[in-house]
């Protein structure tokens, strides 16, 4: 399990716009890296560029290479569909599945793909998706449940159980905790901490003391100006990038004074 | 000694600057009671029309938003206006819906009896006979033209929200659909006719032709239904399954369409409703017979609107008979219209997503 992913002058477009210019960078297995940087400035779309759900928009590409064990994800004969069944996703916003009971939601990767199961190893694979997500307790006896009755940091939760349940080999999450309060926050940046122990994980927030808390390594984001594109300033262990960074620009939105 | 400048500020009182007069709350409705009474006692006394009775208690009306003006001010004397001016639009458009009800089933009601619903007219010369022939007819009909139209309708619905994307192709086709909207159903019966004379000749009549007129009339309204549901589908959905790596056809099937499902059921409902009551289609291609017909592929097939339009227009001698059998069909298909849209109703209701309600 856990892969490393190696970045090389990855340019990202929407259309014609280029969006993000020139990533090189390694993401190192078995570790949380965060991406941060101010509004705008390419993270997500960096982040949603390594498992190919950027090109779900449409004019959406990129060109440069994206390697995972030396496999160019964006080789020709690679499918996007199975490049996302090993690169797993936590959004924003909670989506569990409005028509699905809670069990449903967190097999949902095998259902939606009809794999067959016996009932004894969907249980199996729903208690110990619920417990890495730190969600079992919570629902253990309402699992029939509809997902959407759950609370916001519960939905968020589930959302993670759904996406280890179909056992990626890197995690990528956009901003997990910004719908989120300070409460259902710490819940999941425990599981985080947990969760690297199995799992390559990459996460976009904005909040700094939250890439200080959960990474192992940090990398700043900026953009020149509006209309220009974003590109990555600096990457790091997290205690350099955030005692000693290289860069000025990202001292200077560390400590607060940006702009 | 200049004494403006030394203008000592007038003393604030927050609580006069809070207060408004208002009208005392039996007011509005003493009013709007006091010229409906006024409305029914002309009514009754004979002195003056209906109609006329009712637009002197609406004219008295008018008292409220004067009275508010004069007490209220401005403001709420334009809220009270704009209210009144509301609520006569909505009692007008009741107008035509209430005496339509009204007239339908006192001239219809006394005609439905077990033998109005199982006897065809075969036959039958006066009075007597049932609409069973109809009520086949327009079921097996409508529900060939659902089966026809839905297929169609949901996979362009499907193609232009999840796969079109704004091209060209999909921006063409949403054009046609508008135009097809447009179409007269009579030119819809006579495209089925010119298709159907092209295989069996000229004067042909057949049930499944009627079904292919009104399903001309339905795929337009069936696509708009879908498209509106479908679109509202949050993208987060589709995208959090395209993140779990489910292809993009599976996700069309398994999480689009059950969380927009309710809509659609309810689309697909509204539409059979619409054609239903078509009359001048069948007219032409599904023609007249006074026996019952279970086969849509050969024969006439009669239909309630056009049963309805036979008897009243040509009811043989003497008349009476045959006209209240129309009144009776009329009201059977407004029954059957209104069901349709109780089950529309529940359908959203009970397959609408859990846990939001």
């Amino acid at each position: 399990m856990a892969k490393s992913i190696d970045v090389s002058d990855l340019n990202i477009y929407y259309g014609d716009f280029l969006a993000v210019e020139g990533v090189n960078i390694t993401i190192p297995q078995k570790s949380v890296t965060a991406f941060i940087g101010p509004s705008g400035c390419g993270k997500s779309t960096f982040l949603r560029s390594l498992n190919r759900m950027h090109e779900v928009i449409k004019g959406a590409h990129v060109d440069g290479k994206v390697l995972v064990d030396g496999n160019d994800l964006y080789g020709a004969d690679m499918d996007p569909v199975n490049v996302r069944r090993m690169i797993g996703m936590v959004f924003q916003r909670p989506n569990p599945f409005p028509t699905m009971s809670i069990y449903d939601n967190v097999l949902a990767g095998q259902k939606l793909n009809s794999k067959k199961m016996k009932k004894s190893e969907a249980d199996t694979t729903v208690e110990r998706a619920l417990r890495q997500a730190g969600l079992w307790a919570e629902v253990k006896d309402r699992l029939d449940r509809p997902g959407s009755g759950l609370s916001g940091g519960q939905q968020q939760r589930l959302c993670i159980a759904r996406a280890v349940a179909v056992q990626p080999e890197i995690l990528l999450m956009d901003e997990p905790c910004s719908a989120l309060d300070p409460i259902s926050t710490s819940v999941i940046e425990d599981l985080i901490h947990e969760l690297k122990t199995e799992y390559t994980i990459v996460i976009v927030t904005h909040n700094m003391q939250q890439a200080a808390r959960v990474s192992d390594d940090t990398a700043f984001f900026n953009l020149a100006g509006v209309g220009q594109p974003g590109k990555l300033v600096e990457s790091g262990r997290t205690e350099k990038i955030f005692s000693n960074p290289d860069n000025p620009a990202t001292e200077a939105y560390i400590q607060g004074r940006f702009g | 000694m200049t004494t403006t400048l030394q203008k000592t500020p007038e003393p604030f009182d927050l609580k006069s600057e809070l207060q408004e007069h208002q009208l005392p709350l039996w007011v509005p409705k003493a009013i709007v009671a006091g010229a409906a009474v006024v409305g029914v006692l002309l009514a009754v006394s004979g002195a003056v029309s209906i109609a006329q009775a009712v637009l002197i208690g609406w004219a008295l009306t008018w008292a409220l938003p004067i009275a508010s003006r004069v007490v209220e001010g401005g403001r709420k004397a334009s809220d009270r206006t704009v209210t009144l001016l509301v609520s006569s639009a909505f009692g007008l458009a009741l107008i035509p819906l209430g005496s339509i009800l009204w007239l339908v089933i006192s001239r219809g009601g006394p005609q439905l009896s077990a033998e109005f619903f199982t006897y065809s007219m075969r036959n039958v010369v006066g009075e007597g006979g049932g609409i069973y022939h109809a009520l086949v007819g327009t079921l097996l009909i409508t529900a060939a033209a659902t089966i026809i139209s839905v297929p169609i309708g949901l996979f362009t619905a499907i193609y232009l929200v999840e796969y079109g994307d704004g091209n060209r192709l999909s921006r063409s086709i949403t054009f046609l659909v508008d135009v097809m909207t447009g179409i007269p159903s009579i030119v819809a019966g006579l495209f089925a006719y010119a298709l159907f004379v092209i295989f069996f000749g000229e004067g042909i009549r057949l049930g499944i032709g009627g079904a292919v007129a009104l399903a001309v009339l339905m795929v337009p309204i069936v696509v708009r239904a879908c498209e509106e549901m479908l679109k509202l589908v949050p993208n987060e959905l589709r995208e959090a399954a395209f993140a779990l790596g489910v292809p993009k056809w599976r996700t069309v099937v398994k999480v689009v369409l059950p969380t927009a499902i309710s809509g659609i059921v309810t689309g697909v409902t509204l539409a059979i409703a619409r054609v239903i009551g078509e009359t001048a289609p069948l007219l032409i291609i599904a023609g007249l017979t006074d026996s019952v017909n279970f086969n849509l592929f050969s024969e006439r097939m009669t239909t309630l609107p056009v049963f309805t339009y036979f008897s009243v227009k040509f009811p043989g001698v003497p008349p009476e008979a045959s006209i209240d059998r129309g009144w009776g069909a009329a009201l059977v298909l407004i029954i059957i219209v209104m069901l349709l849209n109780l089950v529309a109703r529940a359908v959203s209701y009970f397959f609408s997503p859990k846990g939001e309600r």
